[in-house]
């Protein structure tokens, strides 16, 4: 299990400031959930960690600079899962979790019969097997973001970045995705960061919650303490109910507002 | 014979070299030809020509592929930077952006040559006869010349072909998995202009085989660059062989340049592939 350490990161396109100094620490194995409006910076900051968006300020896993990191050795730190992968029609579905394995195949070299075992392995526990030799322009969307999700396992990050990982899939697809990365999070002890639009089911899966609004940190913490609908009203200009059930779920519900 | 092994080379070359760009541009419409690769190839073979072939006789090294190679570097990294900079990213409207931009650069690298050569008319029909693809005049010491070229490039490129499977997924994803992408890109591309640019040093610019044999192999074994680029390697070989027939045993006395054969098996082909939006991956 690692930790992450984000100290005064700020990223910035062209002269525009999109992420400012922004510092958090998510502790080994925990969920850590970015929330806010469209433009807020959520992305970015997956990005910075990711190795693709360049930044300042200090990214830290387990108390080491990431930014000292080759590429590859950064790749076998952190996974990343963007919001729309490219999936190409033609490629096969092992092939494509195969991918996952560059890390740790040399630059001239070929997957070993290791890699291709892990493969097998991840497909395995995921439900995918019947897909291997499948098209992946031929599998459903929820297939598809599983095989997303398999190629980051594939990585054997032990943390996992999430941009909008459900924002294309419907309600049941949805749920299903998260207990995936849910379960993973507890079987692999993986160290999860993810980005969403859903504000109940980023409470309902993540340990803490930060709320981010033009690159700034709002506030952050867990869901009853984050969730508050006069906090909804002001940063995303929306109308809600906030509704705590007896089992500490906090359910945020919009209200017509005429 | 040196004709039937020249045609393999360069049949081989460019095909090799279109799948390559195709990957590395991730463009289903990259091909030597369309790039501009062969046309700056051309400017920069046909600047030797009007120098003069006798006076570089005593060189060490043939400055023909050389400066075909600089020639066809320049076009490409001009046409790279132009369609990078007008074309939305990951979208089929930058593949065709890209493309326009390798029209703009060949005309641009084709008034050059026109220019230069009507300052220079001594050399114009052995420059045209040398345009239209010439197979015909073939001998081992054009073998000999390009060979070392060609193999280095292939070996290169095939090196590559894992590297070019993951850029399947694009920059940020193949990024994100531990790939230099921007280095990656470049030396595939300098190795596929290099072993074109020799392979139009002696054939002259023949067009579409770069298209045509990657999307056939496609077509047969799968879109993975591990087994598509050997087989272009094959196939590429055995398409030029094929299509400088026609050329050989059609006509006789005056024969046809395999540049217009293959364009009129090519062009058709390209609008098929043009119009099928599933290859573009």
């Amino acid at each position: 299990m690692s930790s992450v350490a984000l100290s005064r990161l700020s990223v910035r396109y062209g002269k525009r400031t999109v992420v400012h100094e922004y510092t958090e620490t998510i502790k080994p194995g925990d969920w850590l959930c970015l929330i806010g409006p469209n433009g807020a910076g959520k992305s970015s900051i997956l990005r910075a960690v990711a190795g693709l968006a360049a930044h300042t300020g200090e990214i830290n896993v387990d108390g080491s600079p990431l930014r000292l990191r080759t590429p590859r050795r950064r790749a076998e730190l952190v996974a990343y899962v963007p919001q729309s992968p490219v999936l190409p029609d033609e490629m096969l579905a092992f092939e494509y979790v195969l991918l996952g394995r560059n890390p740790y195949v040399s630059y001239f070299g070929g997957e070993s019969a290791h890699d291709r075992e892990m493969v097998h392995n991840v497909l395995r526990r995921l439900d995918l097997d019947q897909f291997a030799d499948r098209e992946l322009g031929s599998l459903s969307g929820g297939e598809q973001q599983r095989l997303v999700i398999a190629r980051a396992l594939a990585q054997e990050a032990p943390i996992l970045l999430l941009d909008e990982p459900t924002s294309a899939l419907d309600i049941g697809h949805q749920q299903q995705a998260l207990e995936l990365v849910d379960r993973l999070r507890r079987e692999n002890g993986l160290t999860v960061i993810s980005a969403m639009h859903d504000l109940t089911l980023a409470g309902l899966y993540a340990d803490r919650l930060a709320l981010l609004h033009e690159g700034h940190l709002v506030v952050a913490g867990t869901a009853a303490q984050v969730l508050r609908a006069e906090t909804l009203a002001e940063f995303y200009g929306v109308s809600v109910t906030v509704h705590h059930e007896p089992d500490g779920t906090v359910v945020v519900v919009p209200r017509r507002v005429s | 014979m040196p004709r039937v092994a020249l045609a393999a080379l360069v049949g081989a070359m460019l095909s090799i070299a279109g799948a390559s760009y195709q990957g590395a541009f991730r463009n289903p419409l990259a091909d030597p030809y369309l790039l501009g690769v062969a046309s700056g190839a051309g400017l920069g073979a046909t600047i030797v020509f009007v120098i003069g072939r006798a006076n570089t006789n005593g060189w060490l090294i043939d400055p023909l592929p050389l400066a075909a190679f600089i020639g066809g570097l320049i076009a490409v990294m001009f046409t790279y930077m132009v369609g990078a900079a007008f074309g939305a990213s990951n979208s089929s409207r930058s593949s065709i952006t890209l493309v326009l931009a390798g029209v703009a650069v060949t005309s641009l690298a084709t008034a050059i040559q026109t220019f230069v050569l009507y300052q220079n008319n001594d050399v114009i029909r052995e420059v045209y006869s040398w345009i239209l693809g010439r197979l015909n005049t073939a001998t081992w010491q054009d073998v000999r010349l390009v060979t070392p070229y060609i193999v280095i490039s292939s070996i290169v490129l095939l090196l590559h072909r894992r590297q070019l499977d993951l850029l399947r997924v694009g920059d940020d994803e193949a990024a994100s998995l531990g790939m230099q992408v921007g280095r990656v890109r470049l030396i595939v591309v300098i190795a596929a202009t290099l072993g074109t640019a020799a392979a139009v040093s002696v054939s002259g610019l023949i067009g579409f085989v770069g298209i045509v044999v990657p999307h056939a192999v496609r077509m047969m074994a799968g879109a993975s660059y591990k087994r598509l680029l050997p087989l272009t390697v094959v196939l590429g070989a055995t398409f030029l062989i094929l299509t400088d027939i026609p050329g050989r045993v059609l006509t006789h006395g005056a024969e046809t340049p395999i540049g217009v054969v293959t364009a009129f098996f090519g062009a058709p082909f390209f609008i098929v592939v043009l119009m099928n939006k599933r290859l573009s991956q």
